[in-house]
């Protein structure tokens, strides 16, 4: 695991995300109405809808395409819905979000 | 049924078949008629929570979710979009938009794709284009290479599979020439469709483009519960096909006769007449009024069709066109309204406006990311 900063807290609205993009695909880094960070694919098991750009309530976000809401903590879907997405480890230290990633995707390069 | 199964959870054309099978395995204790909640987080109906807000004063998203009792922290996708719209609607000029509230298109001012890009539609007033415009957009398409270009059943044109980092300097050489946006992703005025009339149609019978134009630009910006799609059309041939759309005008000799609630969508629905009145004047101030009426009265997402059904057409005609006293306080709140509702987002985004939305954080690439 490699850490890699990626900015500030102040950078992400609250209720909000913003994108990251990586070697290992889009990342999205989300910002709870808490100041809580999380970091999960940007990229819904459903149709592929980029769900950094939902809506983020409580600590789930609404995927902007159908409407398939995600726990930002454990990358399942929730209600009738069923699949998850990849939880990205994420650090939060003195305001700056590093995020987690993989060692073998890097070491692929 | 809908939070286990999804059914009826989408498009909702399947919502009576729904009610049916609940009814049949409910028996009795199966109520069709009670008010159904906004979401999981409020046991209250959109009416109560709307009469709410007015009646105790609630101006902020926050001060609605603590005096309504909500049951969650800060709503769902579902009640933050509809009170944020409940909350400009009622106080114009108080109430500050709540951007993460709104869903995606309506906070980029773009419609998202199904492959995460956007399209983009600039406005061109009832319809109406030149050479100057055709040339600005032939040249935007050509310097993005923007994959499709559609003309829209709104008498638009739209660009589509535009990235989202590229929207602002999109907007930014439209805006060059002329164009502002064209709402296409809004729960607010879409568009007003016209035909020629009588500038150049053998049969057209009043300037029907003219007042198509005239509508747009006194209507453009607002917010309303659900889309609002117009027309006017020359005379009763109707080749802006004014009858199944949210509010139509058919132009007569004596006159210009004003339908409203219509539909062509999920539903098809031939609209009701509203009635006849003489002047364009007096044409535009109803249809101002009885789009003020709707936005003060419907639910969030309800169409126009569904809200004049729900109260009844008569109360409508009754309120909006035989009242005149009321009529021209709906209008008034509507002009009031429109002077914080007319900005061009397009051009506030290219000034700056909400830059981090279309900017990646940060972009890890295989060097850094190895190191």
């Amino acid at each position: 695991m490699n850490w890699h900063e990626i900015g500030t807290i102040e950078d992400i609205p609250a209720r909000g995300a913003r994108c990251v993009t990586t070697p290992q695909g889009r990342i999205g880094v989300f910002r709870t109405a808490d100041d809580e960070i999380y970091a999960i694919e940007d990229h819904c098991p459903h149709r592929g809808g980029p769900l950094s750009q939902g809506i983020v309530h409580g600590n789930a976000v609404t995927c902007p395409l159908h409407n398939w809401v995600f726990s930002l903590e454990t990358g399942k879907a929730l209600g009738a819905d069923e699949g998850s997405v990849k939880t990205i480890p994420v650090r939060v230290i003195d305001g700056r979000i590093l995020l987690g990633l993989e060692r073998a995707l890097m070491a692929a390069e | 049924m809908r939070a286990h199964t999804k059914a009826s959870a989408s498009c909702g054309t399947c919502t009576g078949l729904v009610e049916k099978l609940m009814q049949l395995s409910l028996g009795d204790s199966y109520n069709p008629t009670a008010v159904q909640p906004m979401c999981s987080c409020t046991e209250l109906g959109h009416d109560e929570v709307r009469r709410l807000i007015k009646a105790k004063g609630l101006k902020t998203i926050p001060a609605v979710m603590q005096e309504l009792e909500w049951k969650t922290s800060c709503g769902c996708a579902k009640c933050r979009p509809a009170l944020n719209y409940y909350l400009v609607a009622d106080w114009p000029d108080e109430y500050a938009d709540d951007y993460q509230s709104r869903f995606i298109n309506e906070r980029v001012h773009a419609n998202i794709q199904k492959d995460g890009t956007y399209s983009v539609v600039p406005r061109m007033w009832g319809g109406v284009t030149s050479s100057k415009e055709l040339r600005a957009i032939a040249d935007v398409v050509d310097k993005f290479a923007i994959p499709t270009v559609k003309v829209t059943g709104g008498q638009r044109i739209d660009m589509l599979g535009i990235r989202k980092e590229d929207l602002p300097a999109v907007w930014a050489d439209l805006g060059q020439a002329g164009f502002v946006s064209g709402h296409a992703y809004a729960k607010g005025l879409r568009t007003v469709k016209t035909c020629v009339g009588s500038d150049w149609c053998r049969f057209g019978t009043q300037d029907s483009t003219g007042l198509g134009v005239r509508i747009e630009k006194f209507m453009w910006g607002s917010w309303t519960p659900a889309k609002v799609k117009m027309a006017v059309s020359g005379c009763p041939r109707n080749c802006a096909e004014a009858t199944c759309k949210d509010v139509g005008v058919i132009c007569v000799d004596s006159g210009f006769e004003i339908h409203f609630a219509g539909a062509a969508g999920l539903d098809i629905k031939g609209t009701e007449v509203l009635g006849l009145v003489k002047t364009e004047d007096e044409a535009l101030e109803v249809i101002v009024a009885l789009t003020q009426m709707y936005r003060e009265q419907a639910r969030y997402l309800e169409r126009i069709y569904k809200w004049a059904k729900r109260i009844g057409y008569d109360e409508v005609r009754r309120q909006v066109l035989d009242d005149v006293e009321r009529r021209k306080a709906y209008y008034d709140r509507f002009v009031y309204s429109q002077q914080f509702a007319q900005v061009d987002p397009w051009s506030e985004r290219v000034s700056g406006k909400d830059k981090h939305e279309f900017q990646p954080m940060a972009a890890l690439s295989f060097q850094q990311a190895a190191e």
